[in-house]
């Protein structure tokens, strides 16, 4: 057990190392940078930089240097807990992002708590009651979910909103509570906005979820000890309980691995549409005005919040399941 | 009691029969049977596709759409850039068949424009005293057909001076549904090349990996995993910023599919590399090989046909994939741009809610998003069952 966790945390040093290669070379690649962008667009302002600054910036933050130096700053800068610093908004970069990476994380985590919520009873549901309305119907639903994409639902939802209600439903809590400490009043209101996004970023997730334990549980319900089970007499309950289940609870842990990167990259785009106060709308500033450390840092913390994510749900895995326990081997 | 077996001594009787031996004399087929045991794969796949209604429907569907994408010119009643300056945001006309009880056909009401002074909004209310008939085939904006020749004709439209926009239109008075039309070329055929650079990545690399495993297979199994570990939407994001902004949209637009292949590549080289590693062991490999067969041969007559059904199938179920993914970056404004016109781009003016609120029929190019998504996934799904023909 203890051998396979640090097997697993082993093997996800050289996935984070070449996240940050790959990270560090899609920051690198746009010609020019961010001064060159700040200049041209100050100068069609007509207003004058002073260069003494820029040259300044430049050699703080180590642009007249090689590139693989640089690299190896940013990566060591990071580890020390250093993200660079953000060029538009002229503040370190943890500054820029500070709470929002909290507000991300507890989105996805609501979200996949939601996920499963709503996906293990229908599952269970579709999977007991097999080719009935009821299953037809939750099938029906979930294919719609999984093809609608979030951010369309986004749209859709805040206007039947506006519609219906008179309200609208962007951001993450009351604007009065912004840039204030965490206080109970606040957190309530973060919960109450926070219903709308984990709807409308779990709906993929919860119906692609529905689909895979309802398959899962019908080719486990069709094993032999299942009918054993009944035939000596289990009542219907206990004979779904007491083993599928829990064969399938497996299943409901290992697919944090691939649930977890589709639901980060759905927060991004619906916080983008709802104006939530994550990390999404900053992101895609930064892309565009090359504010490189702040993208790079932003995607670097996504990444590395994904990666842990799953380590967290396979060791979760290896406390469950004794087979992976005992052969020490990988799940996927 | 007599034994069976003949005394001492003697012979033991023997009997052949003189009739042609039939060796189905018992277990006869009729053709039928006999039809479905040499089928060949595809009308194999063929049969078992047909029995899924949905999936039939849904790839009728899709044919229907993309032989739409030959003719868009034509199907649309105006052209993609034409502008009504009179009819900015006009919310869309419907089509009446009876005019005070009589029986006309159908038509559309004149319009006539007016602001409301309170919100400044722009009112369009009917003028119920002009009608206009929908007539079909008749002539219209002139377009480049094919980029061929110069034509008119469209599939319906009113006479001048009157509109018809089913739809709506947008804030430069350009008709909604033209450019759903119109962008529904550039929508569905983005994910076709998408997919096909994908495709031949996947097939690749896949097969690099299954075949020579070793370090090989390890360095991309770690690339893998690491292109799936990352949240694709930010990743898609930051690869498109890269596209200069200055690029004709012909470029963006290959750049924009190359872009989406770079990342879906990962699902079918898996798929490729652990089907190649199963079927390696086959015995009909072993027997291929015996008889000096080159690796060459073997990989591509033996071991690819053997589940190439089955990765077009799971190509299929990626177009959905590339079109959502070109739609989201198109939306947040990094992904086509105009003049470019598909679906994400006309979305792309819906960004704003407000907007929305005033003027809902910005949101319509969401129906044929979902449509086409769900048509895709039902007909996926479909294929992939068929794939599999003796299960």
């Amino acid at each position: 057990m203890f051998r396979y966790v640090l097997f697993r945390l082993a093997t996800a040093v050289p996935t984070l190392i070449l996240i940050s290669m790959l990270i560090f070379t899609i920051i690198e690649l746009p010609p020019g940078n961010y001064f060159e962008t700040y200049l041209a667009e100050q100068e069609a302002l007509g207003e004058t930089v002073d260069p003494a600054k820029i040259e300044f910036m430049k050699e703080t933050y180590g642009f007249d240097k090689p590139v693989v130096e640089r690299y190896f700053d940013w990566v060591v800068g990071m580890l020390h807990g250093d993200f660079g610093y953000s060029f538009e908004y002229e503040l370190p970069v943890t500054e820029v992002i500070g709470s929002r990476v909290y507000l991300t994380m507890l989105v996805s985590f609501v979200t996949i708590v939601f996920t499963w919520l709503v996906a293990f009873p229908i599952g269970v549901y579709s999977a007991t009651h097999k080719y009935s309305w009821g299953d037809y119907g939750l099938t029906f639903v979930g294919l719609l979910g999984l093809a609608t994409p979030n951010f369309l639902l986004a749209l859709i939802l805040m206007y039947l909103a506006n519609r219906w209600f008179g309200i609208s439903i962007g951001h993450l809590m009351d604007q009065q509570y912004l840039g204030e400490p965490m206080s109970w009043d606040k957190f309530v209101s973060i919960l109450q906005h926070l219903i709308i996004p984990v709807i409308v970023i779990g709906t993929a997730g919860t119906a692609a979820m529905i689909r895979r334990l309802r398959a899962n549980l019908l080719d486990e319900l069709q094993k032999q000890y299942v009918i054993t089970a009944r035939a000596k007499g289990v009542p219907p309950f206990r004979a779904l309980v007491k083993y599928p289940l829990r064969m399938s609870l497996n299943f409901f842990i290992a697919d944090i691995g691939s649930i977890l990167p589709s639901v980060i990259s759905g927060a991004e785009v619906v916080a983008i549409v709802l104006s939530l106060e994550t990390t999404g709308p900053l992101l895609i500033r930064a892309l565009k005005s090359q504010d490189m450390y702040l993208a790079g840092s932003f995607l670097m913390i996504l990444a590395v919040l994904t990666v842990i994510g799953v380590l967290i749900s396979d060791i979760a895995l290896t406390l469950l399941d004794p087979r992976i326990r005992l052969s020490g081997g990988r799940t996927r | 009691m007599k034994s069976p077996l003949p005394a001492d001594g003697e012979k033991i009787g023997h009997f052949v029969s003189a009739a042609p031996f039939d060796p189905l004399s018992i277990e006869t087929l009729n053709t039928e049977q006999k039809d479905y045991y040499l089928a060949s794969q595809k009308r194999l796949m063929w049969w078992k596709f047909k029995l899924h209604k949905v999936a039939v429907g849904c790839a009728i569907f899709l044919g229907i759409m993309y032989v739409s994408v030959l003719f868009s010119e034509f199907l649309a009643p105006y052209n993609l850039n034409n502008r009504h300056i009179r009819h900015i945001y006009q919310p869309p006309q419907s089509v009446h068949l009876f005019h005070e009880g009589e029986f006309i056909g159908p038509f559309v009401y004149d319009t006539t424009y007016g602001l409301d002074m309170e919100t400044l909004k722009r009112e369009y209310p009917e003028d119920r005293s002009h009608i206009y008939k929908l007539k079909f085939f008749c002539e219209g904006d002139s377009y480049q057909f094919w980029g061929l020749f110069e034509a008119n004709r469209h599939l319906f439209c009113v006479d001048k001076p009157g509109t018809v926009f089913l739809l709506g239109t947008d804030r430069l008075g350009r008709d909604m549904l033209s450019r759903i039309i119109y962008g529904t070329r550039i929508s569905l055929t983005i994910g076709l090349i998408g997919v096909a650079i994908s495709f031949v990545l996947g097939l690749v690399i896949g097969g690099l990996a299954g075949y020579y495993g070793g370090w090989v297979d390890l360095v991309v199994q770690r690339i893998i995993e690491v292109l799936q570990s990352i949240p694709s939407i930010p990743l898609w994001l930051a690869i498109a910023a890269i596209i200069p902004v200055n690029w004709s949209p012909v470029l963006v637009y290959f750049a924009i599919s190359i872009v989406l292949a770079l990342l879906d590549w990962t699902g079918l080289a898996r798929a490729v590399r652990s089907k190649l590693l199963s079927l390696r062991e086959e015995d009909y490999v072993l027997a291929a090989e015996l008889q000096g067969a080159s690796p060459q041969r073997i990989i591509g007559r033996h071991l690819i046909p053997g589940f190439m059904s089955h990765l077009i199938a799971s190509a299929t179920l990626t177009i959905p994939n590339m079109i959502l993914g070109e739609t989201a970056l198109s939306f947040l404004g990094l992904g086509l741009r105009p003049p470019v016109t598909s679906w994400g781009v006309l979305l792309n003016e819906a960004q704003n809610i407000n907007v929305v609120v005033i003027y809902p029929w910005l949101i319509i190019p969401v129906i044929p998003v979902v449509l086409v998504i769900l048509a895709f996934n039902f007909m996926g799904d479909g294929l992939r069952d068929a794939a599999d023909p003796y299960s």
